[in-house]
């Protein structure tokens, strides 16, 4: 079974000065998997996928990704971000250069790729996401939704074997959702290992192959969609979802 | 047509000429007051100040009609009721406030670093102009070029530093200065950020000596200090020491003011260059100091013109530049009491130089802003 898995987290802890904030994490997840977790603000989600690249220090376990672990070395560090992209809340788009440059700065400078073929790149990437005509608007010129999937299509332009989203539809207006989730929903079933920290339970629904709740640094519930929204076992979980889903 | 009438248009009396005169000037009875009381003021000032500044001021003759040679012979001063300003002051002593004391003949290598100046910030101030990659490359080389122009070597007779002087000595400090100042500056910037704490500890320390000493306390150590620093032997030249002082100096601040625009980037920056694998210095050159520099214009060119101001002090360790040729000038009985001119024209040139600085900057902060949305919109 952990041979297969190409994300590892055993016994990881994690603290914010005295706050206990990710509690003996224990998560394996193969390739190809779709994982969302979930759970309340914070319960250490956000925390436990930023250490997977290490944007977040763990004090205490293992995490292995890819079969690389992550540790002070600064190879290893560098080797796990070349392989896993990751989508924030705020989008982080680079302001100050144009949406295609914002996708082909890491392929050129990071992967030493000639510029046109970057360009190219970029241009694919950004048909993916649908907005090609945006190429070269500034961040701020576009729209919550669209800086959002310019955000998808610069981590997808470094061919990441895994994708790390960090709940990518919060900060955007609602009629602006549906079009993230769209393009996160083709990458899904194009068979990228996925690991999305979310609220849209209709997209877990759709594409997620295991639910991971959390709750104050603990993974309390791990489960097939069909069990976790159907058949809980939890009574944390079935408060919970009875929160989300009934208001 | 009568979808004509109903672009409807704003009142006569709020656009236009008119409209601006009654919201800026005349808008209420105390607005009109002020306003005519400064239009009085005006009246009375600059008559009276282009009288004595052109009008009624000598430039190489007086009114007798011979050319002035001395204070005496100043319009003002043989006629009190007539004549303003006697510029023959500069007119005599031009060479010296541009040159200094530079050998004449070779005075066309500095005139050349004049031009070549020129030449090598043309392509900092102008991003779109042609071949602008070629005269980059120029620039890169001009210090070099510049050094060996003015002080001698390759077959240029050498011209020791103290015969430069005037304006030449201002420019090459404050240009020197800003140059060498802003690269360190960002390094010590960087450096006091750094999680290693050494690096950390010894940047903070450098900048928070530095910025709390007194320039003139800096241009003393560079004068005195310094030579006792380096080996036997090795003479330091007087200018090349004011210039490391000046240097200290310019860089600390420039740290701590790029340092605030470090500190305005979002943390999300980081993470996603980070994330997108890039290293702490691609990190930083490529993302995070484009954005940083670009907040940080403004106070960036504050404090450089603090700086080209501040080079006047050189005049307490004995090297004359503008000011200092200034009063030198003031100090010749030839030219007694021309106080007035003297300070008018030493004032005029550093204007033209600063005032040239901050248009510049506001130029280049309208640029930058264009498409770009920093933060969260």
């Amino acid at each position: 079974m952990s041979e297969e898995s190409i994300i590892s987290l055993k016994n990881v802890n994690k603290w914010f000065g005295d706050f206990h904030v990710l509690q003996d994490v224990n998560l394996e997840v193969k390739k190809k998997e779709r994982i969302v977790v979930c759970g309340p603000s914070g319960s250490g989600k956000s925390t436990m996928i930023r250490c997977i690249n290490r944007l977040e220090e763990h004090q205490e376990g293992s995490i292995v990704v890819d079969g690389i672990e992550l540790t002070g070395n600064l190879k290893n560090i560098d080797n796990v971000r070349k392989e896993v992209g990751m989508v924030f809340q705020q989008f982080n788009l680079f302001p100050h250069l144009s949406v295609k440059e914002n996708i082909t700065l890491a392929p050129i400078w990071v992967k030493k790729m000639p510029k046109a073929e970057a360009e190219e790149l970029a241009m694919r990437q950004l048909e993916i996401v649908k907005i090609p005509e945006q190429a070269n608007k500034y961040p701020g010129q576009l729209s919550g939704g669209q800086q959002q999937r310019v955000a998808i299509a610069r981590s997808l332009a470094m061919n990441p074997n895994i994708m790390l989203f960090d709940e990518p539809t919060s900060a955007l207006d609602p009629e602006m959702i549906k079009e993230v989730l769209d393009v996160m929903v083709d990458l899904a079933n194009g068979g990228m290992t996925m690991i999305v920290v979310t609220h849209e339970m209709g997209f877990a629904k759709t594409v997620a192959d295991r639910m991971v709740f959390m709750d104050e640094g603990k993974i309390v519930e791990e489960a097939s969609p069909d069990k976790f929204f159907n058949n809980p076992e939890s009574d944390r979980t079935k408060l919970f979802l009875s929160q989300i889903l009934h208001q | 047509m009568s979808e004509m009438n109903e672009v409807r248009k704003p009142p006569v009396a709020t656009t236009g000429i008119i409209g601006w005169l009654r919201i800026n000037l005349f808008f209420n009875w105390t607005n009109s007051l002020i306003t005519l009381f400064v239009v009085y003021c005006l009246y009375q000032f600059i008559p009276w100040i282009l009288d004595w500044t052109i009008f009624s001021a000598d430039f190489k003759y007086n009114y007798l009609g011979e050319q002035i040679t001395n204070q005496e012979m100043c319009s003002r001063n043989l006629d009190p009721e007539n004549g303003g300003a006697c510029w023959a002051v500069i007119y005599v002593r031009f060479y010296q406030f541009i040159y200094g004391f530079y050998p004449k003949v070779e005075v066309w290598r500095v005139n050349l670093a004049y031009i070549m100046l020129a030449f090598a910030l043309l392509p900092l101030l102008y991003t779109k102009l042609p071949y602008r990659k070629y005269f980059l490359y120029f620039t890169y080389i001009f210090p070099v070029i510049a050094y060996f122009l003015l002080n001698g070597g390759l077959g240029f007779t050498e011209v020791s530093t103290n015969k430069w002087g005037g304006l030449l000595v201002t420019l090459v400090l404050g240009c020197t200065g800003i140059a060498l100042a802003f690269p360190i500056g960002i390094m010590l910037a960087l450096g006091r950020r750094s999680k290693l704490p050494v690096i950390s500890m010894m940047c903070t320390l450098f900048i928070e000596f530095i910025r709390g000493v007194p320039l003139i306390t800096l241009l003393f150590f560079g004068m005195v200090m310094l030579p006792l620093f380096l080996p036997e032997g090795i003479d330091m030249d007087g200018l090349v020491r004011v210039l490391v002082a000046v240097t200290l100096f310019q860089s600390a601040y420039m740290a701590e003011v790029i340092r605030g625009g470090l500190q305005a980037i979002p943390p999300g920056q980081y993470e996603a260059a980070k994330s997108l694998g890039m290293s702490y210095w691609r990190m930083n050159l490529l993302i995070i100091l484009p954005q940083a520099i670009r907040i940080s214009i403004p106070p960036i060119v504050n404090t450089s013109i603090g700086l080209f101001k501040d080079t006047t002090l050189v005049i307490i360790v004995g090297i004359l530049d503008l000011l200092g040729i200034g009063r030198g000038t003031l100090a010749d009985t030839n030219w007694l009491g021309l106080s007035y001119e003297i300070y008018f024209f030493v004032s005029l040139v550093f204007f033209i130089f600063t005032f040239g600085m901050s248009r510049y900057s506001l130029y280049l902060e309208k640029k930058l802003k264009t498409g770009i949305n920093m933060g969260a919109d």
